[in-house]
Formats: C-alpha cells, sequence, structure tokens
C-alpha cells in the first residue's frame, strides 16, 4: 500500500504549482445530418500540480466533450477538433502521435466515468481489471497484479479486499464500484485526474465520502483534478477554482469563493439562486427560465440572452469576450473573468 | 446503497460478508458472473447431461471404432454375401445390409465422418464467422459495408445447390474434410451476423470507453473487453448447428454429393438402403436412428447452452 506514495516522495514527481494542462482556444464540432454542432467553442482553462479546477455547467455545455477531447476519446468522426491547443506539460497533444498520446492516456492523465457499473467490464472481475494495469503498462505478472490490485483496493478503502477481489463490479454497491473507479484511475499514479461527473449516480451521503476520498488521494499524491459536474454543492468544499461553461463557452472563471459570494455572470447568479436553501423554506425555487440552446443554432451574440433577465441589444449582436473582472475601485481581481458585457452592474449592482 | 454506509462507517478488517439486502440475494458467497452462472445452470440441467452423455459417447466411438466392435467393415472377408439383407439377431444386432455387411459394424465406423464433419465445420465457421464479424463491428465504415454485402452474396445461395456446385469443382472431393469445406465456405455468414450484431450493440458501451481513456489499444479492446461480452449469442447458435451441421452432411452423401464409397457414413447408408425399404426396413432405420439421435443429442446440447448463457430466459 505504501509503496506508491514512497515513489512519489522520492522522486518529487509533481511540486504544487507545477502548471500541467493548458487548454488553449479549443473548439470542437459535431457534423450531423441537421448540420455542424458546435459544443465546444474556444475554451481556454489551465490545471497546475495539487490544483482542483471544476468545470461547471448544464449537459450540452460542451464540459464532457472538452474532457473526452484532452483524453483523446472523442469519437471522431462525427466529433472533429477544428482549433486549438492542448498543452500537457508544455507538450502540445493534440499534435502527437495516437501512439504517443495511448502513453499518456492511463498513465500520465487517468478519467473517472459517472455511471461505475457500465464503466466496468461486466464479465471481469474487478481484480482483473485492476490488475490489468499493472500487467499492461507495467509488465507485471498475473501474481503481482494481483497483489497490486489488492493494495489499490484497500487504498480506496474497500473493506475486505482480499475476499472481494474475486468478486464482479455488480456484486458491489453503487459507492463501492466508484471507488473501484478511482482506484484504477489512480493505479499509474498520473498527474491528472479528469473526474466526469464521478458522484452524479450515487446518493448524497456516500457522494461526500466519495468526494473526500477523491479530495484526500489528489492531497497527497499533488494531483491536478478536473471535477466536472453540474452539481453546485459538489463543488463548493473540494475545488480551488471553477470555470462555468454555456454552450460550448466559458462564460466566468473564478476562486471557489469568489464565485459563491458574488458572481460576475447572470447565468452564475441563476445558478446559484436555483439552489433549494434551508433559510427559504416554503418559498418558490427559482429557476432559470426556458432551455439550453440547442447547438445546432446559438442564438446570435451573447449565448445566454434569450434567458437573460438583464440583456440588452449588445447582448443579442455582439459575442462578448471574456473580462477580466476588477473590484469597485478598478484593481483586478485575480483569476476572475466573465463574460457578459454587463459584468460590473452583476458584480457591483 | 445501505451496505455502503454500514461498511463505510464500521469499516471492518476481516468482515467479509456482505450485508446485502436480503431480497437480492438470497446466497452471500454465490458468485455470479454471466458465464459462472451458465455453468452452475448447465450442471443442473438433465437436457445438458442427457446430450452432453451421448455427444462424449459419439465422440469416443468415433475416436476409436475398435473399442466397440469386433472387426472393421474395411477387412478382407468384412463383409459376406450370403448374408444378405439378413435381420437383426442376437450376434449381429442390426443385421446386414443387401452386400452381406454388418450394419452395426458400419455405422460405429461411419460416426467418425459425422463427427469430424459436425465439429470441423462449427469450428470453422465460428472462427472465421466471428473474427471477421468482429472486425466488420469494431472497424464499422467501409470494411463494414463489404463484408456486410459479401455475407448477403454467401446468403442468397442455396446450401443444396452451392455445395453441388463447390463440390463439383474441388479437387479433394468425396471425403469428410471436403464437405466440412463445402458447408463452412457457405455457413459462415449467419455467425458473422449474429458476431457483427452483437459487437455493435456491446461496443458503445461505457466500460469500452473507459478502457480506452486508461489507455488501453484497440487490439486489447476489441479482444479482452469485447470480445468476451458479445461472444455468448455465437457460441449458442454455433452449439445448435453442430447438429445441423451433421444433418447436413447426411443429406448431401443421401445425394451423392457427399461422402463417396468405399468410406462409410450414414447418410450414404441411408441412401443404399432406400430403394430396398420396403424388403428390409431395417438396413435403412438403424442408420437413420442413429443420426436422428446424434443430431436430437448436439441440438439439445446446443439449447441447454442457449438457456442457460440467455439471461431472458430465466
Amino acid at each position: 500500500m505504501t509503496t506508491v506514495i514512497e515513489k512519489n516522495q522520492k522522486s518529487g514527481r509533481l511540486e504544487v504549482g507545477t502548471p500541467l494542462l493548458e487548454v488553449k482556444d479549443l473548439h470542437v464540432e459535431f457534423h450531423t445530418r441537421d448540420g455542424v454542432a458546435k459544443a465546444v467553442n474556444g475554451v481556454n482553462y489551465s490545471v497546475a500540480a495539487g490544483e482542483t479546477l471544476a468545470v461547471l455547467g448544464e449537459s450540452g455545455s460542451g464540459k464532457s466533450v472538452t474532457a473526452q477531447t484532452i483524453m483523446g476519446i472523442l469519437d471522431m468522426p462525427p466529433g472533429k477538433i477544428s482549433q486549438g491547443q492542448i498543452l500537457f506539460r508544455g507538450k502540445d497533444m493534440l499534435a502527437m502521435k495516437e501512439e504517443e498520446r495511448r502513453q499518456i492516456r492511463g498513465q500520465k492523465i487517468a478519467m473517472i466515468f459517472q455511471d461505475a457499473l457500465s464503466s466496468l467490464n461486466p464479465v471481469m472481475t474487478v481484480g482483473a481489471q485492476l490488475g490489468e494495469m499493472f500487467r499492461v503498462h507495467r509488465g507485471a505478472s498475473k501474481k503481482e497484479a494481483r497483489e497490486k490490485a489488492i493494495e489499490l483496493m484497500e487504498r480506496v478503502r474497500i473493506p475486505a479486499a482480499r475476499q472481494r477481489v474475486g468478486d464482479y463490479p455488480h456484486q458491489f454497491s453503487g459507492g463501492m464500484r466508484q471507488r473501484i473507479m478511482i482506484a484504477m484511475a489512480l493505479s499509474m499514479e498520473p498527474d491528472l485526474i479528469i473526474a466526469d461527473e464521478p458522484t452524479t449516480a450515487l446518493d448524497v451521503t456516500v457522494q461526500a465520502q466519495v468526494m473526500d476520498l477523491l479530495a484526500e488521494l489528489q492531497a497527497e499524491y499533488n494531483m491536478g483534478l478536473i471535477l466536472i459536474t453540474h452539481d453546485l454543492g459538489v463543488v463548493a468544499d473540494v475545488a480551488d477554482k471553477i470555470a462555468v461553461m454555456y454552450a460550448g463557452r466559458i462564460v466566468e472563471t473564478a476562486p471557489v469563493r469568489d464565485l459563491y459570494a458574488n458572481p460576475a455572470h447572470p447565468y452564475t447568479k441563476g445558478l446559484l439562486r436555483s439552489i433549494p436553501r434551508l433559510d427559504q423554506k416554503g418559498q418558490e425555487l427559482y429557476a432559470i427560465k426556458g432551455l439550453p440552446p440547442n447547438l445546432l443554432k446559438v442564438p446570435a451574440g451573447c449565448a445566454f440572452n434569450p434567458r437573460c433577465d438583464v440583456a440588452t441589444d449588445l447582448c443579442r449582436t455582439e459575442i462578448p469576450a471574456l473580462h477580466q473582472v476588477t473590484d469597485k475601485d478598478g484593481k483586478e481581481l485575480t483569476g476572475r473573468r466573465s463574460a457578459c458585457h454587463l459584468w460590473k452592474e452583476t458584480l457591483h449592482g | 446503497m445501505s451496505d455502503t454506509i454500514t461498511k463505510d462507517a464500521s469499516a471492518p478488517a476481516g468482515d467479509n460478508s456482505p450485508k446485502a439486502t436480503p431480497a437480492k440475494k438470497e446466497k452471500p458467497e454465490r458468485v455470479a458472473s454471466l458465464w459462472s452462472d451458465a455453468v452452475r445452470d448447465l450442471r443442473r440441467n438433465p437436457l445438458f447431461i442427457i446430450g452432453g452423455v451421448l455427444v462424449l459417447a459419439l465422440i469416443v466411438i468415433s475416436i476409436v471404432p475398435g473399442w466397440f466392435t469386433d472387426g472393421s467393415p474395411f477387412a478382407n472377408g468384412a463383409c459376406d454375401l450370403s448374408h444378405s439383407l439378413e435381420r437383426p439377431s442376437a450376434e449381429h444386432w442390426f443385421g446386414y445390409d443387401v452386400q452381406g455387411c454388418d450394419i452395426y459394424t458400419r455405422t460405429v465406423w461411419g460416426a467418425r465422418n459425422s463427427i469430424i464433419v459436425g465439429i470441423l465445420t462449427t469450428t470453422t465457421v465460428t472462427v472465421v464467422g466471428a473474427l471477421l464479424g468482429l472486425w466488420a463491428g469494431w472497424k464499422g465504415g467501409v470494411i463494414d459495408s463489404i463484408l456486410s454485402r459479401i455475407t448477403e452474396i454467401f446468403f442468397s445461395i442455396p446450401t443444396l445447390l452451392g455445395g453441388m456446385l463447390i463440390m463439383s469443382m474441388l479437387p479433394f472431393a468425396g471425403n469428410a474434410y471436403s464437405v466440412s469445406l463445402v458447408m463452412a465456405v457457405l455457413g459462415w455468414p449467419q455467425i458473422f451476423r449474429i458476431m457483427r450484431a452483437s459487437v455493435l450493440s456491446n461496443k458503445n458501451n461505457d466500460y469500452v470507453m473507459a478502457a480506452r481513456a486508461l489507455g488501453a489499444g484497440a487490439g486489447r479492446i476489441t479482444f479482452r473487453h469485447i470480445l468476451p461480452n458479445a461472444i455468448a449469442p455465437v457460441i449458442v447458435v454455433a452449439a445448435i448447428s453442430l447438429g445441423v451441421f451433421i444433418g447436413a452432411e447426411a443429406a448431401l452423401s443421401y445425394l451423392g454429393i457427399g461422402v463417396q464409397p468405399p468410406q462409410i457414413s450414414w447418410g450414404l447408408m441411408i441412401s443404399d438402403a432406400q430403394v430396398r425399404f420396403l424388403a428390409a426396413p431395417h438396413v435403412l432405420l438403424f442408420p437413420a436412428a442413429v443420426l436422428s439421435v446424434t443430431v436430437l443429442a448436439f441440438i439439445m446440447l446446443g439449447d441447454a447452452v442457449r438457456d442457460a448463457l440467455d439471461p431472458k430466459l430465466r
């Protein structure tokens, strides 16, 4: 169990703050029969070692597509990367050969999926699936791989790991299955983990346990973590910074506390207002009107304008840039950006 | 879900009995994968046991026919025309055919050709059909289109007519191997289609994407992850068609385009006996009955495998 950590400390591989991943002006589109759906339109974000970036957004906002593009598991066709760079430790992964990328997948960047049951092969025991990582990437023997699998299962606190290593995925509960997925992602001690809605399929208590485990392991290994979610509650405790996505664009980025305290985009504001709160018991819950846009025909100007309470004519014609946000005295707020023409009014008004 | 919480709360070190809800599992130690479930089901299925014993017996007979008869039908003096069409007796259970040959001996020695054809054809058809189906289903696109069109061409050829045609072109026609080859050529599209459909329904599963995300290559994903999940329906059809292929060999031999004399085949024996059926029915009935039992045994086995592997029939 301890070998994993020791190796890490000896090599001193990850210093907190080492830039790991930088997504630059990424554009991804899907060519469908009905036209071109622009799923990702110029996304920029970065993650450093030991840092947690939460990517927040509704279904169809492009958050999962961005993640799949980073992993290189986007189905192409119909998907197509039309522009952009994905720099992993300074090297553009989109320019790499497939074999080179495959060496990164799983070993340097790993991914945790939403539904652990369907993400585990139903006809293989969890031990075999965990062990496969070591057999493929490290050339371990069957016996070594099994020991490693047990070690990993203990690492993610699965009780009686030795007895359960030969069990099949469906014999585990939802929370345990997600732990196995986490163990699998951790097995090669990656620099970066992308967790795509890791707790959506779990109930609230188990959610908290799984998030705690993830945060703890991240701190221990100094990994970068990209947490993709639509759940503002999950993000609050774990994330360092948040990127809010809407219709394939980042509409606001901010350190987690700032965003919750004082959002600079009407969409973020709407999202925060639609969280049920104990002090508003009995009152009708706020909901953002309308529906997320159809990606085949995104509204002109700001994509959010038809649903926005404060939209002006400018919003209907001109796509807002991602403005640097300043405080009332004009001092720049670090890490805060908002893609809204009216960010000043939203933030200070 | 409740067991997760209890486990997490107490995190017991040596507690290996999952506190599952009683409704979900009656026996906690039960290991329940598709395959182990199937094996457990099969062991309890009388259909499988009867079919299995018969098939095992037939395989032994075809490997060492000498254990079951005194003489070889090919030996000098094996046939004695003075016994022509003699009825069954205590010493010669199945009687004699028109040439005065012992029918029991010939039936026992004839099993080999049937079993060879059945097993060889099924193996070839399964390997070729499954591999091509896996390839087409996984790759999709142009490769899938080309392979699918080719199978459609093969599907349009009537088995017997196609069999006659191919057999007449083969340089080594007239033995069990050429019959197997002909039937394999005409039979693989069925397995191909089943495999392709099964792969298509499996390849979009999340675990395939997860395997890719963990750095697995195409070969590993297809053979280690998709194949074991997609192979069940192929095994079912293959097991059932084994019996069908044995019947088809008899049909081809009966028509005179299968196994040729002096080799022995149940189809040939039936064909030779038919002219004098009214005068000496036993000459036809014994090999026909053995053929029926053999085909039935394999189909029973196939049925049992299907029941065990198809979760919808549970």
